[in-house]
């Protein structure tokens, strides 16, 4: 189902240049809602956390953002390679960032953990040789 | 009602309704309506970027002149550290706070001082635990009004302490009471500024109930009062004189230089500030532990308001400084400086919601909806012809009813094109 306010920010692998626009564009959004600060703070690092994941782990997905008026929803939606191993990605300090993105600072393991701490309802499913999704909600009050 | 002082202003003659300003605003706080720009109140953080760009000197800085100082029986300067940069080749700043006094001034005290004491107090603060990460400097109030505008979630960021000539005016008054044996009221301090947004958070303070000062006025003015008196001075041996760190804040990196030496990061020019500020919301620099944001380039010796270039003024200050004892404040401001003067903010820094579209939700995101439809029509060119700085932004002033869809030239164009087809059709049909 869209929000009220429905957006969308395909993201190809490596793309680094345009890497942070789509997080950026969410939190002018939601400045211009008058969202809380401590939303805006969870949801900035959620979504940059993600939009950074699209570029550096997937071969190209899908970023939308949603905006019911009682909840923010960002799911991010891939085209592979999927995760073999939800559970152990889950955990902090694993990572398969490729040495590219490691140099750039990446990599750290700290992703999915990190977007699970900051949003109220976190949601995983891949499958290997198809994609991986990832559903995010965030209460506005 | 909400005090609306800025410094920054629009001199209405000599604007030619250009789109320079409409362009460089951080804060897409100007538009240009019937042929002359205007400035939104409410976005406005007194930057002074307006100034900078504006090639027909339409921007103005609003401070008190020096004639203001008469007001009060006594008159205290205090100048900026910036001042001593303007002179090429100063080797200590008592000649500067010499001249000060025989322009009219009663007496003298350095920010630099007051700068001095902040540093200590932040140091002390950050020893404490519990900090957020990174925390950032007060010392600019143009970034202030920023993070309240655009970075609200990184208000518990921003250090609890005054700036450094808020802490300064204190010490100064006090001192001078002492030293002439008047009372407080007839003591007026006036800080010798760089920049409009030190004389906006003056009379319009973000986290004080009222300033510690009386009035500013601008380094440009003090500059061209002092030049006779300079280079004949005598030092006075008997000031006390701001350490080389307190000095060092007049340009980018002496805060954090001497505030955290160990693990900071210093960014000047606005834009650029606004590009680590977004690094620090994405949750990226949680390993940061102290970020200083000047928002005018080489810091407060880049204001607007300065005379010298600010890359020679930054090396004149480095040079001066570099010439002085080592002493760090740590040692050389007592511990019961901190309590004996206020250091600490009396409020919160509460966020500004300027770019909130509605104060009901559902409203602003029908709003959000209408932008987005208008997008897909508007160009995209961001020409600036509409008033607006960007397509974007007059999207929001249609859709708060400041601006109709026909403002935009380009979808006049179509209009036009489009009503000229169907005068053809009409005439057609009339042939058959």
């Amino acid at each position: 189902m869209n929000g009220l306010i429905h957006s969308e920010y395909p993201r190809e692998t490596a793309d680094y240049t345009h890497a942070g626009e789509a997080s950026a564009d969410i939190k002018r959004q939601l400045r211009q809602l008058g969202v809380s600060a401590n939303v805006m703070r969870r949801v900035a690092v959620a979504s940059y956390e993600v939009e950074l994941n699209l570029v550096i782990h997937s071969e190209g997905g899908v970023l939308t953002l949603d905006v019911f008026p009682d909840r923010v929803v960002l799911v991010s939606k891939d085209r592979g390679p999927g995760i073999p191993d939800v559970e152990m990605a889950m955990r902090e300090g694993y990572s398969t960032a490729n040495e590219e993105a490691r140099a750039l600072g990446f990599g750290a393991g700290m992703g999915l953990p990190n977007m699970k701490r900051n949003a109220d309802g976190f949601e995983i499913t891949s499958q290997v040789g198809v994609g991986t999704e990832i559903r995010m909600m965030f209460m506005l009050q | 009602m909400e005090n609306r002082y800025h410094s920054v202003r629009l001199d209405v003659s000599r604007c030619r309704g250009c789109t320079n300003c409409l362009k460089r605003c951080p804060t897409e706080a100007i538009r240009i309506r019937d042929g002359r720009a205007n400035i939104i109140d409410e976005k406005c953080i007194d930057c002074g970027e307006c100034i900078r760009i504006c090639s027909y000197h339409a921007k103005v800085a609003v401070v008190d002149a020096m004639e203001t100082i008469k007001r009060f029986k006594y008159a205290v300067a205090l100048p900026a550290p910036t001042l001593y940069g303007q002179f090429r080749g100063l080797k200590q700043p008592e000649l500067v706070l010499e001249a000060l006094k025989q322009i009219g001034f009663d007496d003298v005290f350095e920010v630099a001082r007051g700068a001095d004491v902040v540093t200590k107090a932040i140091r002390e603060k950050m020893k404490t635990g519990d900090i957020p990460m990174p925390l950032i400097s007060s010392a600019c109030p143009a970034v202030v009004r920023l993070i309240q505008v655009r970075f609200p979630s990184l208000l518990p960021n921003v250090v609890d302490i005054r700036q450094p000539m808020e802490v300064a005016a204190s010490m100064a008054r006090r001192e001078f009471c002492l030293k002439r044996g008047c009372a407080p009221e007839e003591v007026g301090c006036f800080f010798i500024t760089p920049c409009p947004a030190k004389m906006t958070a003056i009379r319009r303070p973000i986290a004080q109930e009222k300033s510690e000062l009386d009035g500013a006025v601008s380094v440009m003015e003090i500059y061209g009062l002092l030049l006779p008196h300079i280079k004949k001075m005598q030092a006075d041996p008997d000031f006390h004189l701001a350490t080389r760190y307190g000095i060092s804040w007049a340009v980018s990196d002496g805060e954090s230089n001497a505030v955290c030496p160990e693990d900071s990061l210093s960014v000047d020019g606005i834009p650029n500030v606004i590009r680590v500020l977004e690094e620090v919301e994405n949750g990226k620099l949680k390993d940061l532990r102290y970020l200083e944001g000047n928002a005018c380039v080489g810091g407060c010796v880049g204001g607007p308001l300065t005379f010298e270039n600010n890359y020679v003024a930054k090396n004149t200050i480095q040079t001066m400084a570099h010439s002085m004892p080592r002493r760090h404040p740590d040692e050389d401001v007592p511990s019961s400086c901190l309590n004996k003067y206020p250091v600490r903010n009396d409020r919160r820094i509460e966020p500004n919601n300027a770019m909130q579209l509605d104060s009901n939700i559902i409203v602003a995101m029908q709003k959000i909806q209408r932008i987005h439809e208008l997008m897909e029509r508007l160009p995209g060119y961001d020409c600036g012809s509409c008033g607006s700085p960007t397509c974007e932004t007059f999207a929001e002033d249609i859709v708060n009813g400041r601006c109709r869809e026909m403002d935009c030239i380009h979808l006049m164009k179509q209009e036009i094109q489009r009503m000229a087809q169907e005068m053809v059709t009409l005439a057609q049909m009339k042939r058959e």
